[in-house]
């Protein structure tokens, strides 16, 4: 599975919805996941993926990880395992 | 001062899923300790414990809330929407704005810190879930509650080990006693029945290998159990005006601190928190009927709380009947009081007084009557409930039937 499908796997499941009905497009927000989803999130990111995704709770937009939405969570993940895995 | 009334109960625990299920279990005198089963047992050496068995979880909660859920703060959700099922109380208005819940553990999440623990130093993980930290705090039940029921008054957990429920109890009586709260729900809850939370106790050397006899002169230690007890505490006047069934009537309670050893027990603090509670209910010792002892089956304990209510209830001492019911559910640690209220109310409501079970010897140091192996229909008057705790902190309660 890439990583793309397997992100939007993860926040469908955390959103409790199809994956089908995720977009790259939509915000957390939009997809209903508060701030402790979004943690639950990266916490199962991280576990799938086996990087480290440098996200504090305090300052979630201060952070290079950019979450505004689905497709820059994905562009992020992709570019964190290349980085981490090389 | 206002009367404070029970009009509701709710409980898990090694006897039973429910109120009716534990009491007839204490009725008919059944034992719910058994073989412990759990990961690793075989590496204890203590594998009995009063275990709550048959608890589908995942058919209670959704997963959502699992992740939130240890075992204790599941127990206490369990037993709390019996218990405020059956009060028929709903919190809104100026009822939630000053309606708590005060509850007891003494561990807290021991299953969380345990299967945490296991994952980053054994299996060497070094990243854990995200909800450990609000998972295992002690406070967790009782917030669960507060936002499950709307519960906004005083809120908080109170962890006095052994004792903490019945220390928890006696805040919220007193809350609502004092004219501070119309409602409170409390009681009390522990889960330490894992790996960690047996092997931390087996370093004690106090446990049996095979049962919990208290009073026994062959008693040989204390067994663990685990389970919640949740009581709805309600101002009686506030009670009767909506015609709410009343279960029993808080009538007083005293708290005494040792001031001596970290984990033997002081006659003199027991029998000061007894005679304190009597002293508060307003009531002399003539009138005490039952006593559901402390009674954990350990040498100290037992005669120690033998000496302790026979010198608060003097000559009476020998008429009084006192019973443990840890020989049937097991130590419930932090939730221990609260499951053994069960025990006060069936005896105030149906005069009832559930025995000790697994008695076997006369001890010379326990010669009290202790309800020996079958339960007892009898005349009951006032009851009084003994809670004494490592760290010498000891709360007794006094109730009656209303």
């Amino acid at each position: 599975m890439d990583i793309k499908h397997k992100v939007i796997e993860i926040i469908a499941d955390q959103a409790m919805i199809d994956p089908a009905d995720v977009t790259m497009e939509s915000s957390l927000e939009d997809l209903g996941i508060d701030s402790l989803g979004l943690v639950e999130s990266i916490f199962a990111i991280e576990e799938a993926f086996d990087i480290q995704v440098p996200f504090n709770a305090n300052e979630p937009t201060e952070s290079d990880f950019d979450i505004s939405s689905v497709g820059s969570i994905v562009r992020n993940i992709e570019k964190l395992v290349a980085d981490q895995k090389s | 001062m206002k009367r404070v009334v029970i009009t509701g109960a709710g409980t898990i625990n090694s006897l039973g899923h429910s109120v009716p299920e534990t009491m007839q279990a204490m009725q008919e005198g059944l034992c719910g300790i058994g073989e412990l089963e759990f990961r690793d047992v075989e590496r204890l050496a203590i594998t009995i414990g009063g275990q709550v068995k048959g608890f589908e979880a995942d058919a209670q909660f959704n997963r959502q809330q699992m992740a939130l859920y240890d075992r204790f703060t599941q127990f206490t959700l369990f037993a709390a929407k019996q218990a405020i099922e059956q009060s028929g109380l709903e919190f809104i208005g100026e009822l939630a704005s000053k309606s708590g819940v005060v509850l007891g553990t003494a561990g807290g999440g021991v299953s969380t810190w345990d299967d945490n623990y296991r994952s980053v130093y054994e299996d060497g993980k070094n990243r854990v879930h995200p909800f450990v930290v609000p998972k295992l705090m002690n406070n967790a039940a009782a917030s669960h509650v507060s936002m499950e029921y709307n519960l906004k008054g005083p809120s908080f957990t109170v962890s006095t080990a052994c004792a903490s429920s019945n220390h928890a109890m006696a805040q919220a009586f007193q809350m609502v006693r004092s004219g501070m709260a119309p409602a409170m729900v409390t009681g009390g809850s522990e889960s330490m029945l894992c790996f960690g939370g047996v092997k931390a106790w087996e370093g004690l050397r106090v446990m049996s290998k095979d049962a919990c006899r208290p009073f026994s002169a062959n008693r040989n230690g204390m067994v663990q159990g685990e389970g919640a007890g949740i009581f709805v505490f309600e101002e009686y006047e506030h009670a009767k005006a909506r015609g709410a069934e009343i279960l029993a009537e808080l009538i007083g309670f005293a708290m005494s601190s040792d001031a001596s050893d970290i984990v033997m027990p002081s006659k003199q603090g027991a029998a000061r928190a007894i005679s304190g509670a009597m002293k508060d209910a307003g009531v002399n010792p003539e009138q005490v009927s039952y006593i559901n002892a402390h009674g954990t089956g350990t040498a100290a304990n037992d005669k120690t709380e033998c000496a302790a209510v026979a010198d608060a209830l003097g000559p009476h001492a020998d008429k009084v009947m006192i019973s443990s019911t840890k020989s049937m559910h097991g130590h419930v640690i932090g939730g221990t009081g609260a499951v053994e209220l069960l025990a006060c109310i069936m005896a105030v409501r149906d005069g009832v007084i559930a025995p000790t079970i697994g008695y076997e010897e006369p001890d010379p140091e326990c010669t009290l009557d202790v309800v020996p192996n079958e339960a007892r229909q009898a005349k009951v008057d006032v009851v009084l409930s003994n809670a004494f705790a490592f760290g010498g902190l000891n709360a007794v309660l006094a109730l009656r039937g209303v």
